[in-house]
């Protein structure tokens, strides 16, 4: 046999070399490349999928919800698992038809992703996202495909939060909505990219988008195992969410509910009105107690995916564009209103306090005549007359004389402008910078401004001036005319500020226009420290246990250009205006003994349109507690229309019933229409007769304690 | 008369007492390393098909016990073949070759059944299957250590027309699992022709012929078109498996992932998400080897080589002890078939092999596959007790 040992030990020998060539390779995949495979057997074997965080709620000052959460059942499929199925997941969205009781093609609308020729109904979120496609399932629908998962592949139902809006149509401007986070969106936030299960929603307007980071929370990441089929079998790793904040504003739902029940009311009462805002702050610290908009809507249509059709009515001129805030965005000639600042204007720049002014009917301004209001002449008032009675002629002097000043119609060097300075210092032309976005800035139309609109509209109005209106002057050869002679004046002279224009501006006419807030926030420096603070909706962010994240405090931004003796001077006459001026109707039987209100009406011309409805006032007079002001666009008299909803708020916060009231015809035929009403308006929104101090104590279970 | 009587029963006693101790001391005689190996193994690819199947089979431990009950049976077929002198079996091994022959020609009728695209079964009921390809491997070491063990006289050669019967033999049995198809148990037969050929003393330049006419015949059969796409896909796959990841090289990719993801120390028995999430087809068979490498690290997987690799070694050594050629070929041939099924499955699994149906001995999930290498350790055992029984006789 021994020969065969040679034999037997070359096997031997390549025994031992594929053990060697197994032991090295083994080595150089296991070790050597090891923390590679790791990597990969990660990624083939691991889902992240993202736990979405309950968003805070947001809360009144009382602790009342403006938004809360509720739980829904929602289905939802995932595009990406749909596709994958036999037939593009015809078969599955059939089956998912019959179960949900809808028809596949509006499955399949909302399936399908935005862009620009597709519109809704459709999926403006990521296309990695489960698609909520219907939020009121019942239980026995959901587990009809939850118990046969095999023929739903793509298709879950689960619990999730959804928004819920106790006040309906209240505040929704305010508050905004939310919206599915779009690609774009969700690539800038860090970390948290892939694979998202749910919806993934992000603020779109109002409070939800500005403070969305906190009320968002963050979203916990459950790492899940799966099997080569992609079915979940075991979770390896887990990061529970972790709830957002609650966010309590200064709004004060009651408050709010007034305030909307008198815009209502006084769109009512005004048939052309077509739009209205009301804004009560706290004349103390600026906040926002209620802030209103008329018309409304409300945001739970939002909740699971809008229709089309709903979607197209919000954007309506129809509908009066209810998404728009018009206390923050709406920009409207403010009218006598805007006399605060064109006094304080004029003690600027050196007219006695207490010096005697001539009302006459009818003032030349250069070589026009402007009129008082129904060219009635009042003799010789003070200032605090001027303001009660709302004298015109005295301020178109004043800002006359301020023009001539200033160099009239061709300036040199530096002009002082005190009409346009003071107003800004009021807090007019420029953003207030309330905690909501998109606000609008007004516009305070000084020499500047002049000269950046006739730069910009040169060119136009220059071609125009050649040309004319031949388009116009086809229908109308008049206004043909007249509109080409404009243009030729203002390709030639609109660079300057013209006396008219000067004269206009110091009673809150002509080009000057301000936002609702804006003038409530002035109202509130002038009621107040003089100081004028931004407004905020804001109150606190609290953790869900109760803790307090941080507290918001309305900045001050500047201070009233004019002593605390002129203020108090100012503020009396205003507080006699109700009683005594052009607000006095209004305010007819209203017991100024227990709460004295102060104010001013505004009637605004508008070109071509019903003039605007303006007051803006501040209670109680001897130590101001509350601004409110209301704007009825199209509403006609400020005394008529905007002045009697400020009555019914008054009356709301302190629960004052007209019966009490000594019976006014026309307060009284107000009342004869909402006979329920008056009787709930009884019971003070505010019993206390101030806004709120201290913060609500909300605990872990979301329960107010305070 | 009586006292002779006595003294013929006792002397009768005294032989059977004898044989019985010479049994019981066969026991001792057993080769102790190969027994701890296989030993070794079975319990290793008992854990590992469990962790492999834990998941999904009916019961999850219903396949575990499956193979349990196998595994058993092969230890009870390794003692009983052990028992029995290996030399006796030279005249029994026409007729078990017949009979396997006869199980693959049963095969290929509709007698057969197909699992995996593998015509390669006879359904017995009752869940039980037979895989005459595995037993066709012992019938072709034992008609080739038959054929190989008579040389010339006074010379250690095979006799030329031994060889020629030996190739017959073989390409009969080659054929038939051919027809199946089942290339990696035709590769498989084809090495134990070869190390029959090496370990019995075939010229070499007969074995060069012959292995270069195998090249010839393969180089044949792939630019004749006579294998099946998927054969052919799965060894392109092979020389680069990212040419289809999802596809015939997701196999490949996958094991590497499962088996590199392991690292040094592994993620522990029950552990191994690959596993777990069944990344790797055909886990508890082809490629239960990527389950010791996920859960139990480079030292576990290298374990498993080195424990195959004693198996081996000692197989070698009970070769290369025997004093009869009939037991050389036999341990010899048993080595090349374990060892080259052993390397090509590995292999395969961190991708230095091409793909092939070939189960890890003494590991892999399957009852046939588990009795023929349990038979075969059994016929190495014997060979080993027999040599040192000699031996130990010569001794005394």
């Amino acid at each position: 046999m021994k020969p065969a040992w040679g034999r037997l030990l070359v096997l031997q020998v390549l025994v031992i070399g594929m053990l060697a060539v197994l032991a090295v390779r083994l080595w150089q995949v296991q070790v050597v490349r090891g923390a590679e495979f790791v990597h990969a057997a990660t990624e083939t074997r691991t889902r992240d999928v993202m736990v979405p965080a309950v968003r805070g709620q947001i809360l009144d000052s009382a602790g009342r919800p403006l938004v809360r959460n509720r739980t829904a059942l929602v289905v939802s499929v995932a595009p990406t698992a749909l596709v994958r199925t036999p037939g593009g997941g015809a078969q599955v969205l059939a089956k998912l038809s019959a179960v949900l009781g809808q028809p596949v093609k509006e499955l399949k609308q909302r399936l399908r992703a935005c862009g620009p020729k597709v519109t809704r109904p459709c999926w403006p979120g990521s296309p990695y996202q489960a698609i909520p496609i219907d939020a009121t399932v019942t239980t026995r629908q959901a587990l009809q495909i939850l118990e046969r998962q095999e023929e739903f592949p793509g298709v879950t139902a689960e619990i999730q939060a959804v928004r819920e809006y106790p006040g309906k149509h209240e505040a929704s401007q305010v508050l905004g909505y939310l919206q599915p986070v779009t690609k774009e969106e969700l690539d800038k936030r860090h970390g948290l990219k892939s694979t998202f299960s749910g919806v993934d929603l992000v603020g779109r307007d109002g409070l939800e988008f500005v403070y969305d980071e906190e009320l968002r929370g963050t979203p916990g990441v459950r790492r899940v195992q799966v099997d080569r089929l992609g079915k979940v079998i075991g979770v390896e790793q887990q990061v529970a969410p972790v709830s957002g904040h609650t966010l309590i504003t200064s709004i004060d739902a009651r408050v709010q509910a007034v305030v909307e029940k008198a815009l209502a009311g006084a769109m009512k009462s005004a048939p052309k009105a077509d739009g209205a805002a009301g804004v009560v702050l706290d004349a103390r610290t600026g906040r926002v107690i209620a802030l209103a908009s008329a018309p409304s809507y409300n945001p739970s249509i939002w909740t699971g995916g809008i229709s089309e059709h709903e979607y197209q009515a919000l954007l309506s001129e129809k509908s009066g564009k209810p998404l728009v805030s018009r206390a923050i965005k709406g920009e409207f000639a403010p009218g006598s209103t805007f006399k605060v600042s064109s006094v304080a204007a004029m003690l600027r720049d050196g007219y006695p306090l207490k010096g005697q002014y001539s009302c006459p009917g009818s003032f030349m301004v250069g070589d026009r005549p402007f009129n008082n209001f129904r060219g009635i002449g009042l003799g010789t008032l003070t200032l605090h007359l001027a303001l009660v009675k709302s004298c015109d002629t005295i301020f178109y002097r004043a800002a006359y004389e301020q023009w001539l000043r200033d160099g009239g119609l061709h300036p040199k060097g530096r002009t002082k402008e005190p009409m346009a300075t003071t107003a800004r210092m009021f807090g007019f032309g420029r953003p207030s910078g309330i905690d909501l976005p998109g606000e609008s800035a007004g516009r305070i139309p000084d020499r500047l401004w002049k000269q950046r609109i006739w730069a910009a509209t040169k060119d136009e109005n220059c071609k125009r001036a050649k040309t004319g209106y031949p388009e116009v002057a086809k229908k109308d050869a008049g206004r043909g005319a007249f509109l080409k002679r404009l243009a030729y004046e203002n390709c030639l002279e609109g660079f300057q500020l013209r006396p008219g224009d000067a004269a206009n501006f110091s009673i809150g006419q002509g080009d000057v226009l301000v936002t609702p807030l804006q003038l409530a926030s002035a109202y509130a420096a002038l009621a107040g420290d003089g100081n004028l603070r931004s407004p905020r909706v804001a109150w606190a962010l609290i953790r869900p246990d109760g803790t307090k994240v941080r507290e918001i405090v309305p900045p001050v931004i500047g201070k009233l250009p004019i002593t605390a003796e002129q203020r108090t001077y100012i503020r009396k006459a205003l507080s006699e205006v109700p009683s005594d001026g052009t607000a006095a109707g209004a305010f007819a039987g209203f017991p100024m003994d227990k709460v004295r209100i102060g104010g001013k009406t505004g009637t605004a011309e508008v070109y071509g349109k019903q003039d605007t409805s303006w007051f803006a006032s501040f209670a109680p007079t001897e130590s101001p507690r509350f601004v409110v002001v209301v704007m009825v666009s199209q509403g006609g008299m400020g005394g008529q229309t905007a002045a009697p909803a400020v009555r019914e708020i008054y009356e709301g916060i302190y629960g004052i019933s007209r019966k009490e009231a000594t019976p006014d015809p026309r307060a009284s035929k107000v009342a004869g229409d909402h006979e329920d009403r008056r009787s709930e308006s009884a019971e003070a929104a505010l019993p206390a007769g101030r806004p709120a101090e201290v913060l609500p104590l909300v605990g872990p279970d979301g329960r107010v304690t305070r | 008369m009586s006292r002779s009587g006595a003294g013929a029963l006792e002397r009768g006693a005294l032989v059977k007492r004898r044989t019985l101790a010479d049994r019981a001391e066969a026991v001792w005689r057993v080769d102790g390393v190969l027994l701890v190996a296989v030993a070794a193994l079975t319990v290793i690819g008992t854990l590992l098909v469990w962790s492999s199947t834990r998941t999904w089979a009916p019961g999850a431990t219903g396949l575990v016990k499956k193979h349990l009950f196998n595994v058993v049976i092969g230890w009870v077929l390794c003692g009983l073949v052990a028992m029995v002198d290996h030399r006796g079996l030279r005249a029994y091994a026409p007729l078990i070759y017949l009979l396997t022959v006869l199980g693959l020609v049963v095969v290929i009728t509709p007698l057969g059944s197909t699992i995996n695209g593998s015509h390669s079964w006879i359904m017995l009921g009752g869940g039980f299957a037979v895989q005459p390809s595995e037993f066709a491997k012992l019938g072709l070491v034992l008609i080739l250590a038959m054929l190989f063990a008579r040389p010339v006289e006074g010379t250690e050669r095979a006799r030329p027309l031994d060889v020629l019967l030996a190739l017959v033999a073989a390409v009969i049995m080659m054929g038939l699992v051919m027809l199946q198809p089942d290339l990696g148990t035709t590769l498989v037969l084809g090495v134990i022709l070869l190390g029959a050929l090496v370990v019995g003393g075939v010229r070499k330049r007969w074995i060069a012929g012959l292995v270069l006419l195998a090249g010839a015949g393969a180089a044949a059969v792939w630019f004749l078109d006579l294998l099946e796409p998927y054969q052919v896909a799965r060894f392109t796959a092979f020389l680069d498996p990212s040419t289809d990841p999802r596809g015939v090289g997701y196999n490949s990719t996958q094991s590497m992932i499962a088996i590199g993801s392991g690292e040094l120390f592994g993620k522990g028995l029950f552990e191994g998400g690959q596993t777990t999430g069944r990344f790797v087809p055909e886990q508890h068979t082809d490629f239960i080897f990527t389950v010791a490498g996920e859960e139990f690290g480079f030292l576990g997987s290298v374990t498993v080589v080195a424990l195959i690799g004693a198996v081996l070694l000692r197989g070698v050594r009970i070769a290369r002890d025997c004093e009869d050629r009939f037991g050389t070929l036999m341990a010899g041939t048993i080595v090349c078939w374990l060892a080259f099924q052993s390397f090509i499955n590995i292999g395969m699994t961190i991708g230095i092999m091409p793909i092939t149906g070939l189960p890890l001995p003494f590991v892999s999930y399957g009852g046939t596959a588990t009795f023929a290498n349990m038979i075969a350790v059994g016929l190495l055992q014997s060979i080993h007790i027999r040599t040192h029984q000699r031996h130990e006789r010569a001794y005394r």
